[in-house]
């Protein structure tokens, strides 16, 4: 299984302040690690979600999400936003977008990976962690370090 | 203290899983003991059944639909959306010690979203039980079936009830035959037929009227459908529902009701029961069980139920009639006794069909007997009400203060969430009182020109003072003769005050 998460997924400088762009930019670096075959399907997969009830939370969070069927592993694809992006909560806009992509049918083993990672996104020690790592590869080994123990 | 939660979200990947760790740690952090099961894609390991039985309080937060919910029946129950649990745990955490100290969803009144408010509610009260376990006796959970299906009742009595009252009182008690037909006081009236022209036959009086009647029509239906609601849950609505129409139609009444919600829910947990191949499981809610139980409970109540009831009134009537000439106190004393012994039910309604008939052939005797015992079971009982509170949930006291005008207005239909709560009971104390009732008006000899009214008729009536002198007798009598019968070998209602105390909630 690949890793949950990887330097080229992380974009420490999201400009856009569309919730449907900035989760469109996230996507591309899915798609161009092969993680998502067709684009299209999956952000139509991620707006379907989205619609039901935005997925941002309190704490400056924003968590798109879909299962679908042009994933093809479990990945985290993680983004930070300076000026925030509405995405959907009471208390403001997101700063940390973590664009969450499970392959339809997955097992629960797969599945097991990103529950674990969607409890550690509750803490607030790994959210300041995450707000203040300087790089891309700070974000990648902290998230392997709490949510894979490695 | 020990709480249960079970989380769940659209996609099952994120949010329920924040949640259950979200309340995870708010409730370690106020010192309980939780147990979550998380109804995502990584699949719910389920919270084992000896968990459940030993938690105080149970939180819900979920987006949709909470399987296998019925595990949790009886439990005070906390429900909001999984957004909340991550915004606000420990907010819903203190909930769930406020529902756990009440035993009742009262935790969820500070501060939730309205909508997860309304849902608790909603969902405590279609809850048969609250402090009972599962095995409890099963004449404790009968009482919680049958007080689940009369609170969703008795906003349908109020509201008929009141609007029927109002259209005596604003178009006098023609109203009634000007909307449905007949004749009052020599005067024939064609029934509406056609609703575009109800206002303009029957004036707004007429409207309130049929608006009332419609909401009446469908007592029967609501007490049966969440007789089995609470049983076997939403599966069992639909033949609830449908086996309380067919009891309408049928005349059968609110007994008959009764018995159509008590077979739906034991049809519906029977079938629940039988083991079906993994592939059906799914359609069973939906499809299979609504259509077997409907069939089932559909079938019953036409064919055996409905024959027996036919032949009961034509048995009825015909020994009535036998009587006509014999005392006429005896009479009094057979009809209060019919009257209040369903209450719209085929009993009753071969009384009342009797004092019509007689009305038609001018003894108006008859008729101001059957109305005054129609009058006294509403006014008894919410003389009781305000006499022996603790004898009554807090539901039941509510529908007193409606039954008053009810009872005034001679609609005996108001006394019917009291008698299906507690039948045994409350209906031998109903038919004491309007057997008295019947006899005093035979003895006095009132005459009523009027069928139906009751005391806003009362200017029809001859010797009205004696009239409402004997309606008070009887409301007296009916009042004490329940309080007596609840008083022996019953615990007070307070055992089943939480459930009803919830009904409220979600009543109001």
């Amino acid at each position: 299984m690949a890793d949950l998460i990887t330097p080229d997924l992380v974009d420490l400088n999201l400009t856009q302040t569309d919730r449907g762009e900035a989760t469109r930019a996230l996507a591309e670096r899915l798609r161009a690690a092969g993680r998502v075959t067709d684009l299209e399907q999956f952000l139509a997969d991620v707006r379907a979600r989205e619609a039901q009830m935005p997925t941002g939370i309190e704490g400056g969070i924003g968590l798109p999400h879909c299962r679908s069927v042009a994933v093809v592993e479990p990945t985290l694809g993680f983004g930070r936003s300076d000026q925030g992006i509405d995405w959907g909560a009471a208390d403001g806009p997101a700063h940390l977008i973590f664009l969450i992509a499970a392959p339809e049918g997955g097992g629960a083993e797969h599945m097991g990976i990103l529950a674990k990672l969607a409890r550690k996104l509750i803490h607030p020690s790994f959210r300041d962690s995450l707000r203040q790592a300087p790089d891309p590869e700070t974000v990648v080994s902290l998230v392997q370090k709490e949510v894979l123990g490695q | 203290m020990k709480i249960v939660a079970v989380t769940s979200c659209p996609t099952g990947i994120a949010h329920t899983y924040m949640a259950a760790e979200a309340l995870e740690q708010a409730a370690k952090d106020a010192g309980h003991d939780i147990q979550v099961e998380t109804q995502g894609a990584a699949g719910a390991e389920a919270v084992p059944d000896s968990a459940i039985a030993g938690a105080d309080a149970v939180v819900f937060a979920a987006d949709v639909e909470v399987r296998n919910r019925e595990r949790f029946a009886g439990k005070p129950l906390v429900q909001t959306s999984v957004k909340r649990a991550i915004n606000d745990a420990p907010g819903l955490i203190a909930e769930a010690e406020a529902a756990a100290r009440t035993g009742g969803a009262g935790g969820v009144l500070a501060g939730a979203a309205a909508e997860a408010r309304e849902a608790a509610a909603m969902e405590t009260a279609a809850r048969p039980e609250t402090k009972v376990d599962e095995g409890a006796g099963i004449g404790t959970r009968l009482r919680q079936w049958l007080m689940t299906g009369v609170s969703y009742m008795i906003p349908f009595v109020a509201a008929g009830g009141i609007l029927i009252a109002l259209a005596f009182l604003l178009g006098g008690p023609e109203v009634a035959n000007k909307v449905n037909g007949g004749t009052f006081e020599g005067t024939e009236y064609q029934a509406v037929e056609d609703m575009s022209k109800l206002i303009v036959q029957a004036g707004y009086a007429g409207l309130l009227f049929k608006i009332g009647a419609t909401a009446f029509s469908m007592l029967v239906p609501i007490l049966a459908g969440f007789i089995a609601y609470a049983m076997g849950d939403r599966p069992a609505l639909v033949a609830g529902i449908v086996g309380g129409l067919i009891s309408v139609e049928i005349g059968a009444g609110f007994l008959g009701g009764l018995v159509a919600g008590l077979i739906a829910g034991a049809v519906v947990i029977w079938i629940k029961r039988v083991k079906v191949p993994r592939g059906m499981a799914g359609i069973m809610p939906v499809v299979v069980i609504p259509l077997v139980s409907t069939l089932i409970v559909g079938a019953l109540m036409l064919v055996v139920i409905g024959q027996p009831i036919a032949a009961l009134q034509n048995g009825l009537e015909d020994w009535l009639n036998g009587l006509s000439g014999s005392n006429a106190i005896l009479l009094g004393i057979i009809l209060g006794l019919m009257m209040a012994f369903d209450m719209g039910g085929p009993v009753n309604k071969v009384a009342y069909a009797f004092g019509l008939a007689a009305l038609a052939s001018g003894n108006l005797k008859i008729m101001a007997a059957v109305m005054a015992a129609g009058m006294t079971p509403p006014l008894g009982l919410a003389l009781a009400t305000v006499i022996r509170k603790n004898q009554f949930t807090r539901a039941e006291r509510q529908a007193g203060e409606a039954a008053w005008l009810l009872g005034a207005s001679f609609i005996t239909e108001g006394a019917i969430p009291f008698a299906a709560a507690d039948p045994l009971r409350v209906i031998p104390g109903l038919m004491v009182g309007s057997a008295v009732t019947g006899a005093l008006v035979m003895g006095f000899g009132n005459e009523s020109r009027a069928p139906h009214g009751g005391i806003w008729v009362v200017g029809l009536i001859s010797k009205p003072i004696l009239y409402i002198l004997a309606i008070l007798i009887g409301t007296a009598v009916t009042a004490a003769a329940v309080i007596i019968l609840k008083t022996t070998g019953r615990k007070q209602a307070a055992d089943i005050e939480p459930a009803a105390s919830r009904q409220a909630t979600a009543a109001s």
